[in-house]
């Protein structure tokens, strides 16, 4: 299949594989941002190709895994009452809130729906005039721009009973949080490729001065992350921190410009909250003072909510980089996608539902049975 | 098959151009909607006799009994329809147990208010599914409820179907060493559906791969493979399939992604929509595992779009899992979806 086939080429992967091994000199941690090039390495099994030497982190750039769970259980409030019609993405329907999730919501005979694009949303409302439509406005700078598109048309239109219950988040924050925590792991960044093509990579170069860190904007296919880590590891190993374009098939420096513009009109940078690691300051979008009335949370009075986690949840930590979903406990047996505990085990792009989807055999081999006594080294 | 809707509806529009209550009531529009609509579709002599319930020759041998229930919508996709679907899921699911389908009963729970031009069409499209399978309708159903209550038409179909062989079909005759045959592409259905339902457009006319299976399995038989196992690929796709044996003969086993055919159209709506199309529907799809030594011939008598797909291992330490030997040359394990695959995000 023609812009598919050729990324996903043995005989290439394993030229790629080679020549990072031939780079390779010392161990190395790189952290794939986006859930959807982890969702790629699982089922691809990437890092089973690479040398022993290179780890890959799986980042926070999941929008179902960072959704807090304030925003769920808003959501939740909002779709369960009559007169609502509330539209998501279909994989946010499946996060628990604190509660219930929206499945559950609709199967209480809420109005919940699955929408392919936000401007669906608004055309729902203009057919349901007598209704409040809801549309959920998740995810990071690559679904901001038709998040935007959504707002924007309907304060065109004079659209009234539409409205967006806002949860976006920016990624050079949270890169920035990993980098500056103390128990930093990152070496070297893949950065997201969507989000890139959107916003281009300008942010990232202070980023990879200010931390000397290597950051190499990749794509989604086992050929690009290949390359991607290739380029990473190059990098490290001559000692070089830039920002480097693996994707540029899709990305410019620049990036989109109409669709930053429209991100500017609309929304405002605002502290956001980020589900398992905390508020990281200017990390999201929120509505525009100009925008206000479009704002769900404050139309249904939903915006001093709060929640807490479940304790034994460990998704914080493995959306950082410090932990790997088989080193928690709850791993496969108190969590899995069935019964998740936290978002990680959510979203097919979560890194603990990768793992358990794809890895689970691993965490499954029975250890071998430890000697009265002794103690294993 | 959907064909060109030429028949004449044979109750007139004008009088009643949608169900009523009265339709169920047992009276006069019951009879009427009996006399007008099914038995000149599904004409047979076992049917007409209108009695509480079909009595039946005996036939010789074993028989499989199974029932289904089908409430796909929309009613009309490309490639099938909710009648087509009624039909051949039945047939199918008797197929799998290596029976020869004979016999269907027909219920249908019909909405209020349903247009009486698409009950006749879905009844057209049943009584086409039969006759291509080689089936009877020889009894049936019709409740009729409020408005709001149920949408358009829910159909259940169970049926009989005689074995002929002597050979036992399911997964307690897998044996290490077998290989898996797959009869087509995947995905196919599931897309369709998915496409007609969301009103979403793909550049290329993604159809319902929609189909009885047994000829192809009497194909087999009548061939003397001696089957172990089949199982049609249905909600769940082949995922489910290749777990749902594996779990239960309690063998691991390894599939060859790239010999599993996904046209191109299936694989960019799935990649599109963060969909995997190993686990995406199907309803003419089905897979035999037979001993190695039987593969080829049992590939040959499946057709020229048939193929080996992978092999049962041998059981080992570990609870037994379904590997996916990637286009990569890596593997991955395959796993039942938690629940209905939803589209991503990004």
């Amino acid at each position: 299949m023609k812009y598919l086939d050729e990324y996903r080429d043995a005989a290439t992967a394993r030229t790629y594989a080679e020549a990072i091994r031939r780079v390779t000199t010392r161990p190395w941690t790189i952290m794939e941002v986006c859930g959807g090039q982890t969702h790629a390495i699982v089922r691809f099994g990437i890092d089973t190709l690479l040398p022993p030497q290179i780890s890959l982190l799986h980042g926070p750039g999941c929008p179902v895994c960072v959704t807090p769970l304030e925003v769920l259980d808003q959501a939740v409030s909002i779709a369960a009452r009559p007169n609502v019609i509330f539209c998501s993405f279909g994989d946010m329907l499946r996060v628990p809130g604190s509660q219930r999730d929206l499945f559950q919501v609709k199967s209480d005979g809420g109005d919940v729906r699955i929408v392919y694009s936000p401007v669906d949303a608004v055309q729902i409302a203009r057919e349901n005039p007598d209704k409040e439509v809801v549309f959920l406005a998740v995810g990071f700078e690559t679904t901001a721009p038709a998040n935007a598109m959504a707002v924007h048309r309907a304060k065109e239109e004079g659209i009234t009973n539409f409205s967006v219950l806002v949860s976006h988040v920016l990624v050079p924050p949270a890169m920035e949080a990993i980098l500056s925590s103390r128990l930093n792991r990152v070496q070297g960044f893949l950065a997201a490729g969507h989000v890139c093509t959107v916003m281009g990579y300008t942010e990232y170069e202070p980023l990879a001065r200010r931390y000397h860190i290597p950051i190499v904007v990749t794509g989604f296919e086992p050929l690009d992350i290949l390359q991607g880590v290739y380029l990473c590891v190059r990098q490290l190993e001559e000692g070089r921190a830039e920002v480097e374009n693996q994707y540029s098939r899709s990305v410019r420096r620049e990036g989109n410009q109409p669709a930053q513009e429209l991100i500017r009109e609309v929304f405002t940078v605002v502290p956001r909250k980020w589900r398992g690691i905390g508020e990281i300051p200017a990390s999201g979008l929120g509505l525009a003072p100009a925008y206000a009335a479009f704002d769900a949370a404050r139309r249904f009075q939903v915006d001093s909510h709060h929640a807490e986690e479940n304790p034994e949840c460990i998704s914080g930590l493995v959306l950082q980089g410090i932990k790997k979903p088989q080193e928690c406990t709850a791993f496969g047996t108190k969590c899995t996608p069935t019964h998740p505990l936290g978002a990680t085990m959510v979203s097919s792009e979560g890194a603990c539902a990768a793992y358990y989807k794809y890895r689970r055999h691993e965490t499954t081999t029975p250890s071998p049975p430890a000697t009265a006594g002794g103690a294993t080294p | 098959m959907i064909e060109e809707f030429v028949l004449q509806c044979p109750i007139p529009l004008d009088d009643n151009p949608t169900v009523q209550m009265g339709h169920g009531g047992g009276g006069r529009m019951t009879r009427d909607l009996i006399e007008r609509i099914f038995l000149p579709v599904f004409s047979n002599d076992l049917l007409a006799p209108l009695h509480d319930g079909a009595i039946l020759p005996p036939v010789g041998g074993r028989l499989a009994f199974t029932t289904d229930s089908f409430v796909v919508r929309p009613m009309f996709f490309r490639g099938g329809d909710l009648g087509s679907l009624a039909i051949n899921g039945t047939v199918n699911d008797l197929a799998m147990c290596g029976a020869r389908p004979l016999y269907l009963s027909a219920g249908f729970i019909l909405e209020e208010g349903l247009p009486i031009k698409d009950l006749w069409r879905v009844v057209r499209s049943m009584a086409d599914a039969a006759l291509a399978a080689g089936v009877r309708v020889v009894t049936g159903d019709t409740k009729v409820v409020d408005k709001g209550h149920g949408d358009g038409i829910f159909i259940n179909t169970a049926g009989v179907g005689v074995i002929e062989t002597s050979l036992t079909i399911g997964p307690m005759s897998v044996r290490p060493g077998d290989v898996i045959l797959l009869n087509g592409d995947i995905g196919r259905h599931g897309i369709a559906v998915m496409a007609e339902r969301e009103g979403l457009e793909f550049e290329s006319d993604i159809a319902s791969d929609c189909a009885p299976l047994a000829a192809p399995v009497r194909a087999l038989l009548a061939g003397g493979v001696q089957v172990h196992c089949l199982r049609d690929l249905t909600r769940g796709g082949l995922t489910s399939a290749l777990v749902e044996i594996s779990e239960s003969a309690g063998l691991p086993m390894t599939i060859d992604e790239e010999a599993v055919r996904v046209q191109d159209g299936v694989r960019g709506a799935c990649e599109i929509l963060g969909l995997e199309p190993f686990s995406v529907a199907n309803e003419g799809r089905f897979i035999a595992l037979v001993p190695a030594n039987e593969a080829e011939a049992a590939r040959a008598l499946l057709g020229a779009d048939a193929s080996v797909i992978g092999t049962v291992e041998t059981a080992g330490s570990q609870p037994p899992f379904v590997k996916v030997r990637t286009s990569l040359g890596t593997a991955r394990i395959l796993d039942l979806p938690s629940g209905e695959q939803l589209p991503r995000i990004c």
